[in-house]
């Protein structure tokens, strides 16, 4: 080490670097004139798809893609069209987007609200995205959207099941068309109690996250209204793959119903313990002992094999119904690429289309006019019936599927059945029971 | 300079270059151009470049210096994010004192770690501090949900009190991070023919940071307060036969470099004011090893340059889908277009983890003292012989 020799000429020197360091930014204040962020100027416009392509929802990703791929194709006037022959509104045209051929670029969310924000902000700041979708979490959902909030861009969540996302965390610049908690419940709990009556003891394993709160919680205030009772609720950690030392104080404690707020590989291996502990052959209360998933997937049916036969759940989506639009859909999807599509992929290709034609209604790409068009947006034939997207909070309100495991399935696919469609007035709240503030739009001007 | 030696001067003044210049140097390509996937130059990864730099400088004054292998280092990370997000949410957004708390926090969180961690070394450190970091994270991620947001992660509301600022701007939405009213998030471009270039203050602001933490890491590495921290790493037993008491150099040690560890979290919640739980997962405090590990442990510049090879890998290469291939391989015949991309996938897009491991392990077994000894290589390649002594190169490694 020297002694510190400060020179005038040394000051000065360094002086002047570190203004010009300070100055660099100010310099060049003239930013871009455009009116709102990621203004499409050329002939083209681009979407930004943010999935999981790793991590423990990989697979809903994968899906997720496949089908924002698929409405590109359709967009741009490809393929049999899918759903655009059986959408309500007809403002597409199979052109692109007002006329701009629609491009797109992906993204890794790698399930982590950080990787999802600096994969969403480098589709906004590098490849010029004017709208974000995707995502297979609720964590991620909320994250992201926010992150739109802030730069001026429209967020249309994929697959996120949180009451928070258009609740609590609402946001001016986002959109979702996935159902949430609280339509599980009220959706599940009538049904439950014409199958297993009105005096039931539930217990609850709850993943210990904020989605597994809020899924607990519907799930037990609709069924509590009902006159079930609840004995327990234990939280599981995320982490967990072995849940039997869960699963063995659920006989002692005089529980009748168990009810498995997990999703994804948590509630594959909690429902497949709780087969194994044999819960299912049980009689307790002199009624059988019954099991309960509130949100059931395609993908984790498949992982649970047998074990889901006969496990009442809910759903968004299925590729069984056979309403003119799922139609259309599950054809062209499996034309594509060889197997129906899981409920992830339904509302990522529903929000890509509901997007697009938000757009060409609104006869713009900016954000604030854009979500002046989807706000109370009526609309049909998307495969949940008639379908409302809530002006107050941005939920879409449609009919909640619920499925139960197929006794005899058919093939690896053909592993829910639908056993009722709860339909949209049963499951409407009022907006304002989950608190939150939607804020005004931003488009980044 | 500064009370430097002349090489140490000369490797602050051009890492201080690199930085200024960074906008330039990391869009070499025309934006419309193929290539243009590879430009690094927008704010957001910029950013992450110096913050993470910063998280590895500090990593590497512990493990680099003392050899105390750190396998928590991200709950220190997290730890000053949520402090940097709280101040948003109470005091107001200037970034300042959001930093200063959270190099407050994450020093105090480090004195508490550090103090029960140190009294064990090597695996035991390291399982040691593994374990606290995943504690943190579990906790952070559901029992302290009113504090942390859970697994959603804490965020601005607009009904958030900030007394020395305001809960919503005129527009209604959440106001943004800023300095003195200097937003973080403003940019200016300058486009030059085909290029454009990007000016963030964001990106300066940490650039800054980046520069004051890199100087103080020079000064660290060669005070006496860093030879001991050597003697630390190479003889702990010898030491301690002297009479020497290790502990609270190397409790130093670690709660300086956890403080560095706060600087990055602050930082990062100041570019984007959110701040989740799998900041403080194991994988994080993994990533920070193999960045120092990947740039040359115990070297100066090593743990910047492994910082940035690995946050391009991660933001530029999963970005790289089929589509983008079919296009630069579209000038060749359809089946051979269809067969190089059907190579090239595994190692894009979801496959840039394997592309990166590859990279690591050929790092590790052919530059075994990472980047930076493969830099200093070719540099005494292109040198020659005659001025072997000379070419050790810009920084010379610990031990």
């Amino acid at each position: 080490m020297t002694k510190s020799d400060v020179t005038r000429r040394g000051v000065l020197k360094s002086g002047a670097m570190v203004g010009a360091g300070v100055a660099l930014p100010t310099i060049f204040t003239a930013s871009s004139a455009a009116a709102y962020t990621n203004e499409p100027t050329g002939s083209s416009v681009t979407l930004g798809f943010n999935v999981p392509q790793t991590g423990p929802y990989a697979d809903e990703g994968a899906d997720e893609l496949r089908a924002y791929e698929l409405a590109v194709e359709h967009l741009n006037g490809g393929g049999d069209g899918g759903m655009m022959n059986t959408f309500s509104s007809k403002a597409l045209k199979g052109n692109g987007i007002l006329g701009k051929k629609v491009e797109f670029v992906t993204g890794d969310t790698q399930t982590k609200s950080d990787a999802a924000r600096a994969s969403a902000k480098s589709m906004i700041e590098k490849d010029g995205a004017v709208m974000i979708t995707g995502g297979s979490s609720s964590g991620v959902a909320v994250a992201v959207q926010a992150l739109c909030q802030e730069a001026g861009v429209i967020f249309m969540a994929g697959l996120t099941h949180s009451n928070d996302t258009t609740g609590k965390d609402k946001r001016a610049n986002g959109f979702r068309h996935f159902f949430n908690s609280y339509m599980s419940g009220a959706a599940l709990a009538p049904i439950l109690a014409k199958n297993y009556g009105n005096d039931r003891k539930a217990y609850h394993l709850t993943a210990d996250y904020n989605w597994g709160y809020t899924t607990e919680e519907a799930v037990r205030t609709s069924t509590e209204a009902m006159g079930w009772e609840t004995v327990a609720a234990v939280k599981t950690p995320l982490t967990a793959t072995d849940f039997s030392s869960y699963i063995a104080p659920v006989l002692q404690s005089g529980a009748d119903v168990l009810v498995l707020n997990h999703y994804g590989g948590n509630m594959v291996n909690s429902l497949t313990n709780a087969v194994q502990f044999g819960l299912r052959d049980k009689l307790v209360n002199n009624k059988n002992f019954e099991i309960v998933v509130p949100l059931y997937s395609r993908l984790m049916a498949k992982g649970a094999g047998a074990n889901v036969k006969g496990i009442y759940g809910s759903t968004n989506w299925h590729w069984s119904l056979q309403d003119e639009g799922s139609k259309a859909f599950v054809k062209s999807f499996g034309t594509k690429y060889g197997f129906p599509p899981s409920q992830a992929a339904h509302t990522c290709y529903v929000q890509a289309l509901l997007y697009a034609d938000a757009c060409e209604r609104a006869g713009t790409f900016n954000p604030c006019g854009v979500a002046e068009a989807l706000e109370g947006f009526e609309f049909d034939g998307m495969g949940n019936g008639k379908t409302l997207y809530r002006a107050d909070d941005h939920q879409c309100f449609k009919d909640v599927l619920v499925v139960r495991g197929k006794e005899n399935p058919t093939s690896e696919f053909d592993l829910l059945e639908i056993v009722e469609v709860t339909p949209v007035s049963q499951v409407t709240y009022d907006a304002s029971i989950f608190g939150g503030d939607l804020g005004t739009c931003n488009n980044g001007a | 300079m500064f009370g430097l030696e002349k090489k140490d001067t000369s490797l602050l003044l051009i890492v201080a270059v690199l930085t200024m210049f960074a906008p330039f140097i990391l869009n070499p390509f025309p934006t419309d151009s193929a290539l243009a996937q590879f430009n690094a130059g927008y704010p957001d990864l910029m950013q992450r470049f110096v913050i993470f730099g910063i998280f590895a400088i500090g990593f590497n004054i512990l493990f680099g210096l003392t050899g105390y292998l750190s396998f928590g280092h991200a709950a220190f990370l997290g730890v000053g994010s949520y402090a940097a997000v709280w101040m948003f949410k109470l005091i107001g957004m200037n970034v300042l004192p959001a930093i200063l708390l959270a190099i407050i926090v994450s020093g105090l969180f480090s004195v508490i770690i550090g103090y029960v961690s140190l009294r064990r070394s090597g695996i035991y450190f390291s399982i040691l501090t593994l374990a606290f970091a995943q504690m943190s994270f579990a906790l952070a991620y559901s029992v302290l949900t009113p504090i942390t947001g859970g697994e959603t992660g804490l965020q601005l509301a607009l009904d958030d009190p900030r007394i020395l600022g305001v809960s919503q701007t005129a527009e209604g939405n959440i106001p943004v991070p800023s300095l003195f009213g200097l937003e973080m998030r403003s940019t200016a471009e300058l486009v030059v023919g085909p290029w454009e270039f990007v000016f963030n203050v964001g990106y300066y602001t940490s650039a800054l940071f980046m520069l004051a933490s890199f100087y103080l890491a020079i000064r660290i590495f060669r005070s006496p307060f860093g030879m001991m921290l050597r003697a630390v790493k190479s003889n702990q037993q010898r030491m301690n036969y002297t009479g020497l008491n290790t502990r609270p150099y190397t409790l130093a040690a670690f709660v300086i470099s956890g403080m560095y560890a706060g600087l990055a979290g602050g930082l990062m919640a100041s570019m984007d004011p959110l701040a989740g739980a799998e900041r403080m997962q194991w994988t994080a405090s993994g990533e920070v090893v193999l960045m120092t590990i990947l740039g040359g442990a115990g070297t100066l510049i090593g743990p910047v340059l492994g910082a940035g090879f690995i946050k391009y890998f991660e933001n530029i290469f999963s970005k790289i889908n089929d589509n983008v291939l079919h296009g630069w391989f579209a000038f060749l015949p359809d089946g051979m277009e269809d067969f190089v991309v059907f190579i090239i996938h595994p190692f894009i897009g979801k496959g840039w983890h394997l592309t990166l491991g590859i990279l690591f392990m050929m790092v590790v077994i052919f530059l075994p003292g990472g980047l930076v000894e493969g830099g200093q290589r070719i540099s005494s390649w292109v040198r020659g012989r005659k001025s072997e002594d000379k070419a050790k190169g810009k920084t010379e490694p610990a031990e």
